[in-house]
């Protein structure tokens, strides 16, 4: 029954009395998501939305029972705000903040690595189980409760892949943007051994772009590992070598992270590619036929 | 960030490690006093761009006297060198590094980076340097070696000995070695770099360590934290457009055809730029407008979009997911009266309020064509590029 979250998740903010995250929780509260409270350092005990304010995660964990996490909180302090979420044991933290630097991103890797925390993120739209949870910044409106599962390196783009999948009639079981930086918390290849022990989900539409080889390391995994069939758009054919396509992460170096030796890499893993970002929900609409 | 060779070795001498004497010069006076401080030449004049393979283009000289010096300095200042990576406008030499020449005995090669793959800061050395890692990596990946650090523990000192042994130093070397490694790593941490290379590491003839060359490109998500690195920036190395974007917190990244493309989200920038392509036109430009794109910052954007000469059409493409299409449409709109777009220009709006902001757009009486589907979008902005370009 979908992945990561559900109606049963409860939510926190960090961040929460800031404009983009106070914006946000209203959204998150909206759409139905069990958001139980929210950290600012210096507010606790105060109320916010209606909700109670906390100093620290751990305060917030305690008094909440919160196990996801939703982090807006400026680039610089985001990567203490994802370790306290982890420390404090929250079990999914989700950073939407962009703009934090790479090594501070090596460090929180190295050190989730010892604890049982998921990261989804940074610089992402955050995960939606349409119906149920939404933790994240995008529009819920355009998402409908189904059985496909998106996972995408881009905001955007994975909003086109939902827009088109509602439009088709086939709705999403879960969406996971990723992020678009070099270092970042689960990759394609976690989310699709995720979807793929789903029982609610059928299929996968993957949404990859130029740079890094999250792309060819998933191909491998699907060639071993997935029985659901899968669809993958790859952005960036015509993007120049050298140039940093506004992601951190999307830049094509050394001859390596081209659009086409990814598009190669999941077409000789079987992986159904479209050269258009037009024909996403289509595709997998005919696949499940 | 890039900075330039002589500005990354100030950072380098502040670490520790050791860097021929030398100093920058912009004008022939200051080339004249640099070789008189630094003494009897001969001495190395070094251009200072922001692109490798300054040598082979003629951008690094060795000069014995000081007639030939000046003169030499005088061919490169001011000029715009062109080399195999710097396009083919080449890059204006506003600055000259002076250095002493060095006697060299053997090149190596020592860079730091982050891994995407691995997660980590890397080391890579290998025992020739001068030329271009990632093709001698290719050509020689025996000669290469890739070592990495542990960011909860640091450099070690194994790591040195290990690096030290493969490219083939003396024991007596090694603590030279290390206490150079040190001062790398702790500059590439210290400063936020996300490439930190020493290409050639000189040995010398009298067996010591000599970086002869310096580059460094710092992690731009960091550079808040570094105020005085960020004011090392040299506008006049990159693209004016590009670097006028920045300002405005825009992406942007100019391309070569004739379609201007206006795009919230960097992904759906690319896919917009394939789209394009597919659909059998070539884009202008890559721009992404972010996800806050307000009716100011569409009109910013719509400016620099047209400032390429080149631009026969524009095609604007938004998912309002948290934005509002029809405050999209306002914007847009605002931006096309405000500074008389001559060119077509095709909208397609999907996502929030799309309806209300392609009738907007409609009603408008402004020639602006609209659309809701991603190929019909390419379709006619491809279509009203052909016409512009049968007009002329």
């Amino acid at each position: 029954m979908s992945v990561l979250v559900d109606a049963s998740t409860r939510v926190i903010c960090q961040g929460f009395t800031g404009r983009q995250g106070s914006f946000h929780s209203e959204q998150a509260l909206a759409y139905g998501t069990r958001l139980v409270g929210g950290v600012t350092p210096g507010k606790g005990g105060q109320r916010h939305l209606g909700l109670p304010v906390f100093d620290t995660v751990h305060a917030a964990v305690h008094a909440t029972g919160a196990d996801a996490s939703m982090i807006y909180v400026p680039a610089a302090h985001a990567a203490d705000a994802i370790l306290e979420a982890a420390d404090a044991g929250i079990r999914v933290i989700v950073c939407i903040s962009e703009g934090i630097p790479v090594l501070d991103m090596l460090r929180v890797k190295a050190t989730l690595a010892g604890t049982e925390a998921v990261l989804i993120g940074p610089n992402c739209p955050g995960i939606i189980t349409p119906g149920a949870c939404k933790i994240g910044i995008m529009p819920g409106a355009i998402h409908r409760p189904g059985r496909i599962g998106i996972v995408s390196r881009s905001g955007t783009l994975t909003y086109e892949a939902v827009a088109q999948t509602t439009a088709e009639g086939l709705g999403q079981s879960t969406c996971i943007g990723i992020g678009g930086d070099p270092i970042q918390g689960l990759d394609f290849v976690d989310c699709l051994a995720l979807f793929e022990r789903d029982r609610d989900t059928d299929a996968v539409v993957l949404v990859g772009e130029i740079g890094g080889s999250a792309e060819e390391d998933a191909a491998a995994c699907i060639r071993a590992h997935m029985t659901k069939p899968v669809v993958a758009y790859i952005a960036g054919v015509t993007a120049p070598p050298g140039k940093r396509m506004g992601h951190a992460g999307a830049i094509i170096t050394g001859g390596a992270g081209s659009a086409e030796g990814k598009y190669r890499a999941l077409e000789a893993a079987g992986v159904v590619t479209v050269r258009s970002p037009a024909h996403l929900g289509a595709t997998v609409a005919a696949l499940l036929g | 960030m890039n900075l330039h060779e002589y500005q990354a070795k100030v950072l380098f001498a502040r670490f520790g490690i050791p860097v021929p004497r030398g100093q920058v010069a912009a004008d022939l006076a200051e080339v004249e006093q640099a070789a008189a401080a630094l003494g009897d030449g001969p001495w190395v004049l070094k251009a200072q761009i922001h692109a490798g393979g300054r040598g082979k283009a003629g951008g690094v000289l060795t000069c014995s006297d000081r007639p030939a010096l000046q003169q030499a300095a005088a061919g490169l200042l001011g000029r715009r060198l062109v080399t195999a990576q710097s396009g083919p406008d080449g890059l204006p030499v506003q600055r000259l590094l002076v250095e002493q020449t060095t006697a060299i005995a053997r090149e190596l090669y020592l860079g730091l980076l982050v891994d995407r793959a691995a997660r980590r800061v890397v080391i890579v050395a290998a025992t020739a340097g001068g030329m271009e890692i990632e093709d001698f990596a290719v050509a020689h990946p025996e000669d290469v070696l890739v070592t990495q650090v542990q960011p909860a523990v640091g450099l070690q000192p194994w790591h040195g000995r290990r690096l030290g042994f493969f490219l083939g130093l003396a024991p007596a070397q090694m603590p030279a070695l290390q206490a150079l490694l040190a001062g790398l790593y702790r500059l590439f941490i210290d400063c936020d770099a996300s490439l930190v290379e020493v290409n050639p590491l000189v040995v010398t003839t009298a067996g010591d360590l000599l970086a002869v060359d310096a580059k460094i490109n710092l992690d731009d998500n960091a550079l808040v934290r570094h105020p005085d690195l960020a004011a090392l920036r040299d506008p006049t190395q990159e693209d004016p457009r590009e670097a006028a974007a920045r300002a405005l917190a825009l992406n942007y990244i100019s391309l070569d055809g004739d379609i201007g493309c206006m795009v919230n989200g960097a992904g759906l920038a690319m896919a917009t730029m394939d789209l394009i392509k597919l659909h059998g036109g070539a884009p202008a430009n890559f721009l992404d407008v972010g996800g806050s794109a307000s009716a100011e910052r569409v009109a910013e954007a719509f400016k620099l979009v047209l400032t390429e000469g080149k631009v026969r059409a524009v095609l604007v493409n938004i998912f309002g997911g948290i934005v509002r299409c029809d405050l999209i449409a306002e914007g847009i709109l605002g931006a096309v009266r405000e500074i008389a777009v001559g060119v077509p220009v095709v909208v397609r709006l999907q996502g929030t309020n799309a309806a209300a902001g392609l009738a907007l757009l409609a009603q408008s009486g402004l020639a602006i064509e609209t659309a809701t589907g991603l190929d019909e979008a390419a379709d006619k902005v491809v279509a009203a590029a052909a016409r512009q370009e049968g007009q002329r």
